[in-house]
């Protein structure tokens, strides 16, 4: 199972990737292979304000429905609408064309980016996937 | 968000109808005879009740679309066989069984239920007629104690007042099952037995060879599809699984068809979604102990035509009497398919205006329609002939729009 070290984590199993003030957004390939084919992505509009730890969208399997948590504070940006037509490319690349929805996250008081605590680094998370069975 | 939605992963009941303890709640979970070649594919394993079995091996919708296109091979060895043999077997039959059992010929096989006293379901079964006096009962794997226990307690009762013993066993560690479906299954199933597969008609078997070992083969399945079960001892399991499906590491099932392979094994999620666009019931869902079988839309396996007495004669006569008067049952199962891509998935309530009518029983996404289905029991009073419906489905607080539509969602042509 593929845990890419450059990104973080959450314990609901999304990814989050920084660059400046935008976060990109997906869940995990261990996420993915639980879940099965992946057949509909409901993500939230452009433009919508979601919160840390808060539910912000669907992701609809075979075999069931999960909520899909946002990992940070912040405005969408973006959505994926690939996932529209190809839902299966969570399954197929889920840090890469998998990816979800973009949230601009305010810079700190120091331009640093704020990212909320209790994310977790690769290693946490596979830790915590390995503890999961 | 894993944690979210318990993912229901198997339509398995959580708690089991009828007050018996579910065997995986009192025991880790047992594998099949073919537990290492699973591992090998590289399957994702699940339990389900009380069994380790594969939930799929890659994708489970190439799994379901290749037995559409081609064929699947699924290991059913958690399913219950139990033998009912001796000169009254088929009169005991009778008496525990909806069906007219006794009137089967050698090699016949009929979809029948055993029903409680109130009518209820207790567990939708095949039985195959293997000889005069041998019928073959196969089980649903979570209640196979209960339809032996009921088996033993009904073929007891009746024998003594009949034309002769009864003797009940249960066959299922002594059994494995292996089913092969789909349009390819008869060619690759001949090549591997010198049973005459062109002769062995829907719902018939015959006891005959597979790849050398002996077995008893019926044209029967829970797929839609054409294809045949294969009974044989566990020892046998592996090499005619191997003789079927030669390749021995993980398939990519969406390679299977013409120019591809001819046959990929196939997983309960597939097994799950292929019987409900066939339209067929799942004990738990559709069928339980609190469903007569004219609620189920199957009254016709009650044979109230059939000489003396059977266990829940009264009670179904009665409802069937009802029902001929105008007064039918007071749901009917009906099959949904959603406007939205939100998926109607099993409890869901059924609306119609702000009026809950109904709960979805099973739903999916359909693989051959491209959009979710689902089976509903719907109050008999909001069922109106052809302008039935649409009704709304209750997904997680937001009403989503499905169409009435006739079982099944899915013939094979």
């Amino acid at each position: 199972m593929s845990v890419p070290a450059e990104l973080h984590y959450t314990e609901e199993h999304e990814w989050v990737s920084v660059s400046g003030e935008v976060a990109t957004i997906g869940i995990t390939d261990y996420a993915a292979s639980a879940l099965g084919d992946v057949v509909y992505v409901n993500l939230p509009a452009v433009d919508a304000a979601v919160t840390a730890g808060e539910p912000c969208g669907e992701v609809e399997s075979t075999k069931s429905v999960s909520d899909l948590f946002s990992p940070v504070d912040g405005e969408v940006t973006e959505v994926n609408e690939e996932l529209d037509d190809d839902p299966g490319l969570v399954n197929a690349e889920p840090y890469g064309a998998g990816w979800m929805f973009r949230v601009r996250i305010p810079a700190g008081p120091g331009g640093e980016t704020a990212l909320p605590p209790g994310l977790l680094s690769a290693t946490e998370y596979e830790e915590l996937t390995k503890s999961a069975g | 968000m894993l944690n979210a939605y318990h993912a229901r992963v198997t339509s398995q009941p959580q708690s089991s109808p009828g007050g018996a303890t579910p065997r995986s709640d009192i025991r880790t979970p047992r594998g099949t005879p073919l537990r290492s070649v699973h591992e090998r594919l590289g399957a994702t394993m699940t339990d389900f009740a009380g069994w380790l079995m594969p939930l799929r091996y890659g994708s489970e919708t190439a799994e379901h679309r290749a037995v559409r296109s081609a064929a699947g091979l699924f290991d059913l060895s958690h399913m219950g066989e139990i033998t009912v043999t001796g000169p009254g077997a088929g009169a005991a039959l009778d008496y525990a069984l909806t069906g007219w059992l006794s009137r089967l010929s050698v090699g016949q096989a009929r979809y029948t239920m055993l029903c409680a006293p109130d009518g209820g379901i207790l567990d939708d079964l095949v039985v195959y007629r293997q000889a005069a006096d041998r019928f073959l009962v196969v089980a649903n794997a979570s209640n196979t104690s209960v339809v032996l226990a009921e088996l033993g307690e009904r073929c007891a009762t009746v024998a003594s007042a009949a034309e002769g013993a009864a003797t009940v066993t249960d066959q299922t560690d002594r059994t494995a099952l292996i089913a092969i479906q789909g349009p390819n299954a008869s060619r690759v199933l001949a090549d591997h037995t010198a049973a005459a597969l062109g002769s062995v008609r829907y719902y018939t078997g015959v006891h005959a060879d597979v790849a050398g070992s002996p077995a008893w083969i019926a044209r029967t399945g829970y797929t839609g599809e054409d294809g045949f079960e294969i009974f044989c001892a566990p020892e046998d399991a592996d090499h005619v699984w191997k003789a079927l499906m030669p390749a021995g590491g993980p398939v990519d099932a969406s390679t299977a068809g013409p120019a591809g392979q001819a046959v990929v094994p196939a997983g309960l999620a597939a097994r799950d979604t292929l019987r409900l666009e066939a339209g067929m019931p799942l004990y738990g869902n559709e069928l339980g102990p609190d469903v007569t079988p004219f609620e189920a839309g199957l009254g016709k396996v009650v044979r109230l035509d059939k000489p003396g007495d059977f266990v829940g004669r009264t009670a179904l006569a009665k409802l069937a009497a009802d029902a001929a008067s105008g007064n039918g049952p007071g749901r009917t199962l009906v099959g949904l398919v959603a406007r939205s891509r939100r998926v109607p998935r099993h409890g869901y309530p059924v609306m119609s205006g702000d009026t809950e009518v109904g709960t979805v029983t099973s739903g999916a996404p359909s693989p051959t329609l491209g959009t979710p289905i689902a089976m509903a029991f719907v109050a008999g009073s909001a069922v109106t002939g052809e302008s039935t419906g649409p009704f709304g489905v209750d997904i997680r607080g937001r009403i989503e729009t499905a169409d009435v539509v006739p079982l099944p969602f899915y013939r094979k042509e």
